[in-house]
């Protein structure tokens, strides 16, 4: 497996929806190609980063608003 | 290769009942969907317009639209993934109109190369966010993403932050499957290669 090969199979490695023979030869080319390693492991972090820590929080003003239309629009369905 | 599903086995998803009880006009029903859900709208309509005024509009447009077009929701995909598709259509929308002399597609900017190549093959520091402070870490996160083409970042944004399925992204955006894994690819290359400027060690005794 080359460099270029690995990153072909990134995605799917992350999604899990790899092959196991693929898998074994992402495993071999990553112990034996310590860029790619890099590259696997950091880009691992960057989605657990930003999964874990939540950047856009709506505000308790917004979220009384957003009730009070809800509930006209209901309302007013009726 | 997905298992065959035999039919009967799939568990039912609690806002299928919820969705019913709405439908059958009750508000209260439909006031915990909109519960449920308000977070994760707010965040991909922020995520996609970069602007909170904004992303409160369609946030409160998505649940309004999704109120009147209750009876068109055919059950065939998630009631959320329904939400979302409806957030992110009227995200891309309001973002088309910001930028009046630039048209917003999902298919833009992915001409680009940037990012798909890794360059930087720093190590990160073990748990490197916690050299900052979580508002400094938030900002950090904030700008990184920000700098990313908008059609990248709503792949990421769904895929990654909101843990959609592949299928699902692919759904909610009207884009392939393969073409959502290569925005993913390139928008998590990038991501990461942005990240490394913060989270990477010092790189000692190498040659400038
Ligand atoms: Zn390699």
């Amino acid at each position: 497996m080359t460099c270029t090969d690995f990153l072909a199979q990134l995605t799917d490695y992350f999604d899990g929806q790899i092959s196991p023979e693929l898998l074994e030869e992402v495993r071999e080319h990553t112990s034996s190609c310590h860029h790619c390693e890099v590259v696997l492991d950091t880009t691992s972090k960057t989605i657990s980063v930003y999964r874990d820590n939540e950047i856009y929080e709506v505000s308790p003003e917004f979220r009384d608003r957003l009730h009070l239309a809800i509930m006209a629009k209901c309302t007013a369905a009726k | 290769m997905p298992a065959i599903q035999s039919p009967g086995t799939e568990e039912i998803h609690p806002d299928v009942a919820l969705v019913a009880r709405a439908k059958d006009g009750d508000t209260a029903a439909f006031e915990q969907l909109v519960r449920q859900y308000e977070r994760q709208i707010f965040r991909v309509a922020q995520h996609i317009t970069q602007n909170r005024e904004d992303a409160e509009d369609i946030t409160q447009d998505a649940f309004l639209k999704a109120y009147e077009k209750l009876e068109q929701f055919q059950g065939n995909s998630k009631f959320s993934t329904w939400l979302v598709r409806i957030a992110v259509n009227e995200s891309l929308m309001r973002l088309r109109k910001r930028k009046t002399s630039k048209t917003v597609s999902m298919d833009e900017d992915v001409q680009t190369e940037e990012g798909s190549i890794p360059r930087d093959f720093a190590e990160w520091r073990p748990n490197p966010e916690q050299n900052f402070n979580q508002a400094e870490l938030a900002e950090i996160l904030r700008k990184t993403i920000q700098g990313l083409p908008p059609g990248f970042r709503t792949v990421f944004t769904l895929r990654d932050i909101e843990n959609l399925s592949t299928e699902e992204t692919a759904e909610a955006l009207g884009l392939s499957v393969p073409a959502v894994k290569s925005r993913l690819l390139r928008a998590r290359l990038q991501l990461r290669e942005r990240l490394s400027r913060y989270f990477g060690k010092k790189k000692e005794g190498l040659p400038a």
